[in-house]
Order: C-alpha cells, then structure tokens, then sequence
C-alpha cells in the first residue's frame, strides 16, 4: 500500500505570545496546507498554540549522534567562558 | 489508552556487537533516553515496534465502543464531551503511530497489519457498548486503567514513546473524570438509573482488570521489558495499583463489583480479588470475544470508504506541481 505513503511534517508550537516555537511532534499530509490544519486538530485541542509551524521532516538536517563527542564535548574543559571562572572581592557587591 | 501486556516481546534475534549492547545497557542503566538514531539492540528496536503499534491500534479501535454512543448521548453537554473525548483517542493513536515511525516502520505498513487482522490490539475493545452507563463504566474503568499502565511509560527508556505518552496522560484525566461524572449522575438518580449502572460495572469489570495482561508468573517476557526500562511495573503491580484506586470510588458510588471474594486485606492495606478467568482473556486475544469480527469489519469499511480523500489529496497536491512543471 505504498501508494498511500505521504510526506512527514514536523510541528512546532508557540505557545504563547513572546515565545519560541518548540517542536511538539510529527504527522502525515499531502501539502502544506493539509500539515497545517491536521497539526491544529492534532495538537492544539486545548488552547496550546499561539502560533504553529509545519515544516518537511526531510528538510531538517540534523546533527549525527556518533559525533555528538567530537562536536560538544570540547566545550566541557572551556570553563573560562563562564562567569564563576573569575574571581571578584565578594566587597565588590553584585556584578 | 491503551497499552497491554500481551506477552509477545520479541526473543533476542541475531547476536549483536556485544561491546555496543553492553554500552546501550549502560546508557538505560544510567536512565539515558534513547533517541531514534542512536544505537539501540534490533530486539530492543521490534519490541517497542510492536508495542508501540499495538498501543496505537488499541487507540483507534478503542474508538468505536464509544463512538457507538455519539449520535443516541442524552444530552448535549453529554455529547460534546464524548465526541471531545472520542477525538482524543483518535490523537493518541497518531502521536503512537509517528513515535513507532521512529523506529524505522511506515505507519501504512502498521495500518495494514491491523486491517489483516495478524496486529493485536487490547482486548478490552472485543465488548460490546450495550447502554448508555456503559460510557460512563469504560471513561471511568478503562481510562482508569490506561492511567495506572500509562503514567510509567511516560518515563520510558525511548524518548520518542515516552513523549507521546506525556501528551497522552495529559489528556487522560479529562477521559476517566467524565466518565465517573456519568456514573454518580446514574447512580443518584432513578432506581433503574442505578441499576443501569451496575449493570455496567458487572460487565466490565473483569475484561478490565485483564488489561493489565496475565498474570507474571505467566509473563516469561517482561523480564527483558523491565531490563530496558519500557516497563517499569509487573502486569499484577499494575493490577493492584488500579485495584487499591478503584474499589473506594465504587463504594463511593455505592456500586458493588460482581466479585464475591473482593476483600480488603487489613495487614497488607491491600484489596484482593478473586481469581480471574484467563480462558477468557486468551480466548477474547484469540479473536473469539464478543465483537472482534464487528471491530475489524468497522475498521476496514472506514480505511476503503476514506480511499477516496486521501486520493483527492494526493492529487490535489500534485497539481502545483505539474503546473509548474509545465510553465517551465
Ligand atoms: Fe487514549
Ligand atoms: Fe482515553
């Protein structure tokens, strides 16, 4: 029953006004504007969305999880990019 | 709902790299979610594939006891809260069926196994919906019960299943308030109102306390299950659970379950039941309970009688394309 395959679109939500849109989850459609009344139906049943976006699941690029060492863990030994690093006379008061 | 135990994890398969399996327990150990393109054990993999679609299919076939009762509800708060309630089922069955996607199985290719009838789905659905308090008995005993199995799984070791069940859970409560509501409004009303609802309560209540599936000294499986963390409790953990919760709300309701043996044990804090009948449940999983025939004969008309809007849309999608296609 291939013949009845249609693309996957992944949904994000804003929640709220002054939010970012995060993702909520995945559905079939045809086209876009089928994505964007399925993604209503399906996941704005109780006033969750200010706003949604569909977008292709196969236009997403993601990073490969076999990499997820070389890519982030450098970052682990730079502890002199965080504020704590650096010393201040508790004297000096809020900084 | 609604996910049962059916005994049906899969046997280990092909022997895998067993430096990668042990660092993939070590992760489950350490109470790591698993995301779908990391490595996971292909038993692991076809486990949850049939678990989670199982899940899904019980969602929607679970929708047709009830939708049952839409058109004849007995007023129309009663029947804007079943239809809401009703959709919801249909929901969960999709954020089930795309967190099974994950796993690398088209949703098409669930759907026909369902429609062929070789997919299980929870044996609660094979009862007939026969009154109105049935409605009430199944919001309230049935997504009772889906809540005991499903609030665990929302901890589930894959990320993508224990997502959805988080959404799910949200939307349970709703599910087994109003079926409780339909119940004491039943049961404070007219003698033959109660009687309606007892009625009701004698019929579920043993096909409910079987969703929980067989009992574990019967489960040679759920071992494996525990040691993935997919399963966090045993199918007679549950069963108590829902048991301990239940029990005062029927008291409350001034309902008596149709179990002579039901007895509350003073020393462990427990409610015991009397024994179950598993040639039931097994004959019900067998396809032989009362409605399994009805469930996928209304299951397949609706999947061949909607061929024609998923064609339209189809189509419908494909022509900007060959516009465009043709102006260039
Ligand atoms: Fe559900
Ligand atoms: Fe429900």
């Amino acid at each position: 029953m291939s013949a009845d395959l249609s693309p996957l679109w992944e949904v994000f939500i804003r929640s709220r006004n002054g939010l970012a849109h995060r993702h909520a989850g995945s559905l079939h459609a045809t086209d876009a504007e089928m994505a964007l009344a399925a993604a209503r139906d399906l996941f704005t049943r109780r006033g969750e969305a200010a706003s949604l976006w569909v977008v292709p699941a196969a236009a997403i690029i993601a990073s490969d999880p076999a990499e997820a060492g070389m890519l982030f863990e450098p970052t682990g030994s730079k502890i002199y990019r965080h504020p704590t690093f650096y010393e201040v006379p508790e004297d000096v008061g809020h900084m | 709902m609604y996910t049962q135990a059916l005994n049906t994890a899969e046997a280990p398969g092909a022997p895998v790299d067993a430096a990668a399996a042990a660092r993939f327990q070590a992760r489950i150990d350490a109470e790591q979610r698993i995301e779908p393109r990391d490595f996971m054990p292909e038993a692991y993999r076809r486990t949850l594939i049939r678990q989670i679609s199982q899940h899904a299919h019980s969602e929607i076939v679970g929708m047709l006891p009830e939708g049952n009762w839409i058109t004849r509800a007995p007023s129309l708060r009663r029947k804007a809260a079943l239809l809401a309630k009703v959709q919801d089922e249909g929901g969960h069955g999709l954020y089930l069926y795309a967190a099974a996607e994950t796993l690398g199985v088209a949703r098409e290719a669930l759907v026909d196994q369902l429609l062929a009838g070789v997919a299980k789905y929870s044996s609660i659905f094979n009862y007939p919906t026969l009154t109105w308090a049935d409605i009430g008995a199944i919001g309230w005993l049935v997504d009772g019960a889906a809540i005991m199995n499903q609030i665990p799984l929302c901890r589930c070791s894959y990320g993508p299943y224990a997502r959805a069940m988080i959404r799910i859970c949200k939307e349970e409560s709703f599910h087994q308030r109003q079926g409780f509501e339909i119940m004491l409004t039943l049961c404070r009303g007219t003698p033959a109102q109660k009687a309606m609802a007892q009625d009701a309560l004698d019929r579920w209540w043993w096909p409910v306390l079987m969703m929980f599936g067989p009992p574990d000294a019967q489960s040679q499986h759920s071992q494996t299950s525990t040691r993935w963390k997919i399963k966090r409790f045993s199918n007679d953990e549950l069963r108590q659970k829902f048991l301990d919760a239940t029990v005062p709300q029927a008291r409350f309701l001034g309902l008596t379950p149709p179990d002579p043996a039901l007895a509350f044990d003073a020393e462990t804090g427990h409610w015991r039941a009397g024994p179950i009948d598993w040639a039931e449940f097994e004959a019900v999983l067998a396809g032989n309970g009362p409605c399994n025939r009805e469930r996928l004969e209304a299951r397949r008309r609706a999947h061949e009688d909607g061929a024609w809007v998923r064609d339209a849309a189809r189509a419908h999608a494909e022509k900007p394309r060959a516009t465009k296609a043709q102006a260039a």
